[in-house]
């Protein structure tokens, strides 16, 4: 494979955007790429837009997803939908917070992993690395609520 | 949309940094510099044009150090800990800021000694007291702490230090969290300091590493320049084992090296002098720079030669393009430049922010390309980095705007801007959360330049705008920001008392909150948390001869504040108000270990003392 895999996290302050995408970055770790991750912190913590790229593939280079050129967007507050869709290139897969049904998810803040649950059923990486990778960064009284979100999402994102 | 899982090659194109400790001076004599800055450059031109990727440093390097072989996926800051704990760093110190924060504390979560000291200037002193004895010493800082630190650290360019002093400076191109987008780069010229810039997180690992080995060879400190950008990209590092335990720290007396008197300071300035010619024929010799060679593609002739990041936009911009990066930017080894720019027909630098590399070509008369003036504003990246290639100066497309941020529902300083806005103050704001009181629906700020400006603009605004003006006009200041730049300016409004009086309000949450909730010596915590010695903030403006000192335990609904503030400001008197109620986001934290601290010292009632 030589094409690099550019996936966007975009939301609020707040809601996760960051931890989505260190969740993402390890499950493509753990499935053995070469990974780059970037993302701004600091001001925009405070309830402002804030997103994060993810890269992976055999070589990344540059840790930022050039503008038009994202495989898939994943937006976890219907308001920064239209701020962020200009990542995505044409094609490019966008999944919203419409995907999850309102009140489907036991831990409203769990979100996050609903969506790159079904981020996950567009990548081939291991369901088992996504699940190793949720472990991993969320503390143990959280794991089976994210673990299911996380199935609930993987689900509905086989459309 | 497909994949397939690829494992991750084990160096693709020698990303992996084969820097390693430097080896004794006595086995590389420098009367010899000459002869090898032309190998190297034979070597660099032979490697470049060969199918392997070339590295500048020799491959004896890569059999040295052995290499854990577990790769771990850190971003920069993250990395620059482990190898400050790999290479026997004793103390770590600084103080908090975007985007160098996370480094001390991941040394601290890793076993190392780290502690945030009230402002850069002191970190940077404590950080070379620790080094002059014995102690290799890590201290960081964002881009405009070093300005703070730059008292100390000019002169401690001319000192000849007895362990490792790395400073990390941490740039913000761009502005992502800063109120400026200086170059720190020029402070490695003004300094004469040797500047180490990594591209990625292997090389933030690697080239803290090659700092100390610097510093110590030298004896000079040392300054990592690391980038927003790489401070918080998280790419693969593979660490290093251990370094080797470096020598206990004792006390060596040696007056000249360190007591910089102009009879001891004019022989300290010719032999900095002499080490920077030295580590500029070592960096042309041995130092981290790297070649790419250019792959298949229509950038064949052109050659590119990058620093920091842009190195990595470069290489993905333009992937045809043979690529220099140099690791060790200041002092410049322009010997392997000019070996490499005789190759290239169109050389181009690429650089974020200032043509600081650019112009040191152009002195040294090696022609080439700059970027346009208009790139120099704000970070680079790949699509900019195309333009530049192109020579595109046509206006760049605007991202839409995002949410601006705004003050937490719920945080204590909301009800102040709300007193601040609907009594007309003139307010004289300063650095921290609290500066987004300048946005809607407070619009409740009308100056911000630096750490602690808000009291000295407040006092020159007092001594020149018409009574009734200067009869509005508050200081409004963070609790860690007052530690950090406060004090002096209490002192000077109770030296300088402008005629209508002062007043100075200190908005104390516990912790340095814009940061990510950092203790400071208001908060009587140390960094991990442990309790220590606490500065009061009435108590101190008592001693320094404040008039009037008031606490407010606000309360947005009850009218305290309000009262208080229209009070004093009729008053042709000095007044220090202290707005106390803890940070939303950090008072569960807070609680917690005030608790910790609580159950601690009734376990073992000794346990304060013994730590």
């Amino acid at each position: 494979m030589s094409k690099v895999i550019n996936l966007v996290v975009a939301g609020l302050g707040g809601q996760g955007v960051l931890k989505a995408s260190d969740i993402l970055a390890e499950a493509a770790f753990r499935a053995g790429f070469d990974v780059k991750k970037s993302e701004l912190h600091g001001m925009s913590q405070r309830g402002g837009s804030v997103s994060s790229d993810v890269r992976f593939g055999d070589q990344v280079w540059s840790p930022m997803v050039p503008a038009g050129e994202a495989d898939c967007l994943v937006v976890l507050d219907e308001t920064q939908v239209e701020v962020n869709r200009g990542v995505l290139r044409p094609g490019g897969v966008l999944i919203g917070p419409d995907l999850i049904a309102p009140g489907a998810l036991k831990n409203k803040k769990s979100l996050n992993v609903a969506l790159l649950g079904a981020l996950s059923s567009h990548l081939e990486i291991p369901e088992e690395h996504w699940l190793a990778a949720i472990r991993a960064n969320l503390a143990e009284k959280l794991h089976k609520a994210n673990e299911q979100s996380f199935a609930l999402g993987r689900a509905a994102g086989r459309f | 949309m497909s994949t397939v899982n690829i494992p991750v090659t084990s160096d693709p194109e020698g990303l992996t940094c084969p820097t390693s400790p430097i080896g004794d001076p006595a086995a590389s004599p420098h009367e010899n510099v000459i002869a090898q800055t032309a190998r190297a450059a034979a070597d660099l031109l032979r490697r470049s044009s060969g199918a392997e990727n070339a590295r500048l440093s020799s491959d004896r390097h890569l059999a040295s150090p052995a290499m854990s072989a577990q790769p771990q996926l850190l971003s920069g800051d993250e990395a620059v800990a482990p190898a400050a704990l790999h290479a026997r760093v004793r103390l770590g110190t600084g103080y908090p800021g975007t985007p160098s924060t996370e480094i001390l504390e991941a040394f601290d979560k890793l076993g190392g000694r780290a502690q945030w000291s009230p402002n850069e200037k002191v970190a940077l002193e404590v950080g070379l007291g620790a080094a002059f004895g014995g102690a290799r010493t890590l201290v960081t800082m964002k881009h405009i702490g070093l300005n703070v630190a730059a008292d100390p650290l000019f002169t401690a360019a001319y000192t000849d230090l007895e362990a490792g002093l790395v400073v990390v400076s941490a740039d913000d191109p761009g502005m992502a969290s800063s109120q400026n987008e200086q170059d720190n780069r020029h402070y490695a010229r003004a300094a004469a300091l040797p500047m180490l810039e990594p591209m990625d997180s292997q090389q933030a690992y690697d080239l803290t590493l090659l700092a100390f080995d610097i510093s110590e060879r030298w004896r000079i400190p040392v300054i990592l320049r690391i980038t927003t950008r790489v401070c918080h990209s998280k790419t693969l590092v593979r660490p290093r084992a251990s370094q080797a335990e470096t020598p206990t720290p004792g006390f060596r007396r040696d007056i000249q090296a360190r007591v910089m008197i102009p009879a001891y300071a004019k022989p300290a300035h010719h032999r900095l002098r002499h080490k920077l010619a030295e580590i500029a024929a070592w960096n042309d010799a041995e130092g981290p720079s790297r070649v790419f060679p250019g792959g298949p593609g229509s950038d064949g002739d052109l050659g590119i030669i990058a620093t920091g990041i842009a190195a990595v936009h470069a290489r993905e911009a333009a992937p045809g393009a043979r690529l220099l990066a140099i690791g060790l930017t200041y002092p410049l080894p322009l010997g392997t430049i000019r070996a490499f720019a005789d190759t290239c027909e169109r050389l181009l630098v690429l650089e974020e922010g200032d043509p600081v590399l650019h112009q040191a070509l152009l002195a040294a008369g090696i022609p080439a390309e700059g970027k346009p003036d208009m790139y120099r504003f704000g970070e680079l990246n790949v699509a900019r980095v195309r333009r530049i290639l192109a020579g595109d100066q046509t206006p760049e497309p605007v991202p839409p705007k995002g949410k601006p941020p705004e003050l937490c529902q719920g945080c204590s300083h909301r009800g102040v801007f709300e007193v601040l806005r609907d009594m007309d103050c003139i307010v004289a704001g300063d650095i921290g959360c609290y500066t987004l009181g300048v946005l809607p629906p407070f619009s409740a700020m009308d100056t911000c330049v630096c750490m602690g400006a808000s009291i000295g603009v407040g006092l020159g605004l007092r001594h020149v705008l018409p009574e009734d003006q200067a009869r509005r006009v508050v200081s409004v200041i963070g609790d860690s920001t007052f530690v950090h730049s406060g004090l002096t300016g209490v002192a000077e409004m109770v030296y300088n008392p402008p005629a209508t009086g002062h007043v100075v309000l200190i908005l104390d949450n516990g912790t340095t909150a814009m940061t990510g909730q950092q203790e400071h010596p208001g908060t009587g915590r140390t960094l991990s948390h442990d309790p220590t010695g606490k500065i009061s903030f009435e108590g101190l403006a008592r001693a320094m001869g404040v008039q009037n000192v008031h606490v407010v335990a606000f309360n947005e609904a009850d009218g305290t504040l309000e009262a208080l503030l229209k009070d004093l400001l009729a008053r042709p008197e000095t007044s220090l108000v202290v707005a106390r109620q803890p940070c939303v986001l950090a008072a569960p934290k807070i609680r917690f270990h005030e608790k910790a601290a609580t159950d601690r010292l009734q376990a073992c009632p000794s346990s304060l003392v013994d730590d």
